[in-house]
């Protein structure tokens, strides 16, 4: 352990403030973009599963996913 | 070879093992960095001339480190998008672009933080800090410009186009502090040398840049999912996924 007490810990020689925001910003905008991005693939799987539910109408769709290339537009 | 490159390129054959990926990545990453941030902030020893402002190292260089890596890794996927026309290489871009962004950002703010107390000041237009402002805006490029273009063919390739025009920022960052009179103190970690801090500063510090690459491994494959997700959704293998309840 680096410091006598806790409260050393906190204050770090005086630079608490600077350090404790550092650490506060990164860990929050961190949780904030994993839980946004844990959102959009839930909410990815929810319109997927809607969108089937609902429209009934049996369109013409692709057997197999053959989309491992971005097809060239030009021939 | 050839074959492992058309498997990859495969998104159902992608989504199966991100699956099997992500918890050991997830893991792995988040006590490799937690550990490394705990031994820095608590008993990695004092700097001599800095005091304790220094252990915003343990979060400012692994940001740094992976703002500057996400990026590279876009324009390697940018080369596969242009040359090979590979779908998976976009669906990386697109999912990278905006992780990459928040850890400039944060690269920047615990910089801006960490000069306060020891250069006593939060920013200067020097060489190292203008070199990583215009990665933040490359980034943001790069997601405005794939979301401004609504067909998938022509997004994909102009957005490569812009990523890899970019990539020259990246040796400029890199030189910046070699090149110009600079604030910034130069490179920590160097492959040809040994630090020149002591072994309880630079462990800790590997640790948490590692620990950080790995939970960026997680969040990239995380993110490429839902992409693959929202792109192949008119596909049997997906809507199969989906009623089986999601992800395994």
């Amino acid at each position: 352990m680096a410091f006598d007490s806790f409260d050393a810990f906190l204050a770090m020689g005086g630079h608490g403030p600077y350090v404790w925001a550092c650490y506060f910003v990164f860990f929050a905008l961190f949780i904030v973009l994993v839980i946004w991005s844990r959102y959009q693939r839930r909410s990815a799987m929810r319109g997927i599963a809607r969108r089937e539910s609902g429209a009934g109408s049996p369109v013409s769709e692709p057997a197999t996913a053959d989309f491992a290339r971005v097809e060239s537009t030009k021939r | 070879m050839w074959q492992f490159f058309h498997k990859l390129g495969s998104p159902k054959w992608f989504y199966d093992i991100a699956t099997r990926l992500m918890p050991w990545l997830f893991w792995i990453g988040v006590s490799l960095f937690m550990a490394g941030v705990v031994w820095g902030l608590a008993f990695a020893p004092p700097d001599y001339l800095q005091g304790n402002s220094y252990r915003i190292i343990f979060i400012h260089v692994p940001s740094a480190f992976l703002a500057q890596s996400v990026y590279i890794m876009m324009a390697v996927a940018a080369v596969v998008t242009l040359v090979w026309r590979m779908k998976l290489a976009d669906v990386f871009i697109k999912s990278a672009a905006p992780v990459g962004a928040v850890l400039t950002f944060l690269a920047l703010f615990t910089g801006a933080v960490w000069g306060k107390p020891t250069w006593g000041t939060w920013w200067i237009w020097d060489a190292r800090l203008t070199s990583m402002l215009i990665l933040l805006f490359l980034y943001f490029g790069a997601i405005a410009l794939g979301n401004a273009i609504s067909d998938e063919k022509s997004s994909a390739r102009a957005v490569a186009v812009l990523v890899l025009v970019g990539v020259v920022n990246i040796p400029i960052i890199k030189y910046s502090v070699e090149w110009w009179n600079t604030l910034h103190q130069p490179a920590t970690f160097k492959l040809t040398e040994k630090p020149s801090m002591p072994a309880e500063m630079w462990v800790p510090l590997l640790m948490a840049v590692l620990g950080l690459y790995l939970l960026f491994g997680w969040l990239a494959c995380l993110r490429m999912q839902t992409e693959i997700l929202i792109r192949e959704g008119r596909t049997r293998w997906v809507k199969a996924l989906v009623q089986t309840g999601g992800n395994a």
